[in-house]
């Protein structure tokens, strides 16, 4: 039996506890509102810019050959795993439900006899792949100074894999992400980035006949598509953002109410021993008195 | 005269939408004027003003890394950059300058060396837009 003062410290550290998640809840909160509305604004260029590739792509025929980017070397020997994950814990199954899937897509891969490279883009999923991956981890890349996620954070990591897929390191590319559903569902996401997928435009074929192209459509494609990457990591980047967000509020928002439950439980253990000490006390002054 | 439809959309968020009557794009082969019913097209932009005329006046914005498409429905510009020359003055530019032309001097890593010429560059790209 733990004494009064046990009790006591003990619903006073739960109590402290509580307020730092209640804390950490509410600043998820205004930073999820932020996350989304970024994410919500960079949707018109990512649309925009699937609508011109589809036009461009649909205009070239079946049979013309695309730049690498578009129809990928024609092999799929080496894959790329682009894991992006937090930089921070404490968001519930947040980072640990993307590497999940990360690593189950590299491990059968590697069961079929392919090679494996992992860019980890934070610093939570480079952790947990680190014991399992260590030798197909190629490079680390940490966002813990972003504040706000601009595209020029975006940019150099688009760049990177374009300079890496150009001298032939890898043959596919997949970015891991979670997608932002709602505060309570984020999806763990694969998108492959190279080959592009790009959604064959069936409304505008009508019009697309008759485009100009200025200087002509082979250097546009070729310009656009490594640009059309940025974009991709861009988005995943501001999704992920917002789904941390939200995964962290919602994990502490429980966090906060398992804090009450325990501080009610323990209250009322403390009132009862409290009580038992006093009802203690009375009856050894009565049957004191009493035996006077 | 009649209007159509323009877009300037950046990777962050959307600039510019509503109604224009004309608009000037510095394309890749030289700036061209888009107006009304213009035949559809999709023309890589270099870095320079876009000027944007309608009712209400006229805007300039500078661009960078841009695209245009021209379409049936309108006219939509993607750039990787966009700034509203309004926002603009050339004396902070030129100190901006500057101060990356200093930061380029004392870069210790390659890394560092690489961001400040960017900038520069980038910079030097502006100014010159302002001037035209």
């Amino acid at each position: 039996m733990p004494s009064l003062k046990d009790l006591r410290n003990r619903i006073a550290s739960v109590k402290a506890t509580q307020k730092i998640t209640k804390a950490m809840q509410m600043v998820a909160a205004a930073k999820l509102r932020r996350a989304q509305l970024a994410a919500e604004a960079a949707r018109p260029f990512a649309q925009r810019m699937e609508t011109v590739l589809a036009n461009l792509v649909g205009g070239m025929g079946p049979d013309a050959q695309g730049p690498a980017l578009l129809s990928g070397t024609g092999k799929d020997n080496v894959h790329l795993l682009v894991v992006c994950t937090a930089e921070r814990g404490l968001c519930g199954a947040f980072n640990s439900s993307i590497v999940r899937l990360a690593r189950e897509r590299a491990l059968s891969l590697m069961s079929q006899g392919k090679t494996v490279k992992i860019l980890c883009v934070g610093k939570k999923g480079y952790d947990q792949l680190r014991r399992q991956f260590e030798k197909q981890i190629i490079e680390l890349i940490e966002l813990r100074a972003v504040k706000q996620m601009a595209f020029s954070d975006a940019d150099p990591i688009g760049r990177k894999i374009i300079a890496m897929f150009e001298s032939g390191e890898f043959d596919v590319c997949t970015i891991f992400f979670a997608r932002f559903r709602s505060v309570i569902a984020q999806i763990p996401t694969a998108l492959q980035l190279i080959p592009a997928l790009i959604p064959t435009a069936a409304e505008t074929v009508g019009a697309q006949a008759s485009y100009d192209y200025e200087p002509n459509e082979g250097d546009i494609l070729s310009t656009l598509l490594p640009r059309n990457i940025s974009i991709q990591v861009f988005r995943a980047l501001l999704e992920n953002a917002a789904s941390e967000q939200g995964a962290r509020m919602s994990s502490m928002d429980n966090a906060t109410r398992n804090a009450g439950d325990m501080i009610k439980k323990q209250t009322i253990t403390y009132n009862r021993s409290r009580q038992a000490m006093i009802t203690k006390e009375l009856i050894e002054i009565i049957s004191g008195a009493e035996a006077l | 005269m009649a209007a159509f439809h323009f877009e300037l959309v950046s990777p962050e968020r959307l600039i510019f939408a509503g109604d224009v009557d004309q608009v000037v794009v510095p394309g890749s082969e030289g700036q061209f004027t888009i107006l009304s019913g213009h035949s559809p097209t999709m023309s890589m932009l270099r870095p320079g003003v876009v000027e944007v005329m309608s009712r209400d006046g006229s805007e300039r914005l500078f661009v960078r890394g841009g695209f245009a498409d021209i379409s049936a429905t309108g006219l939509t510009i993607l750039a990787e950059q966009a700034i509203s020359l309004a926002e603009l003055d050339a004396a902070q530019i030129d100190k901006q300058l500057r101060s990356a032309e200093e930061d380029l001097e004392d870069a210790q890593s390659d890394e560092t060396r690489q961001s400040a010429a960017m900038r520069r560059d980038q910079l030097r790209e502006l100014r010159s837009a302002l001037n035209i």
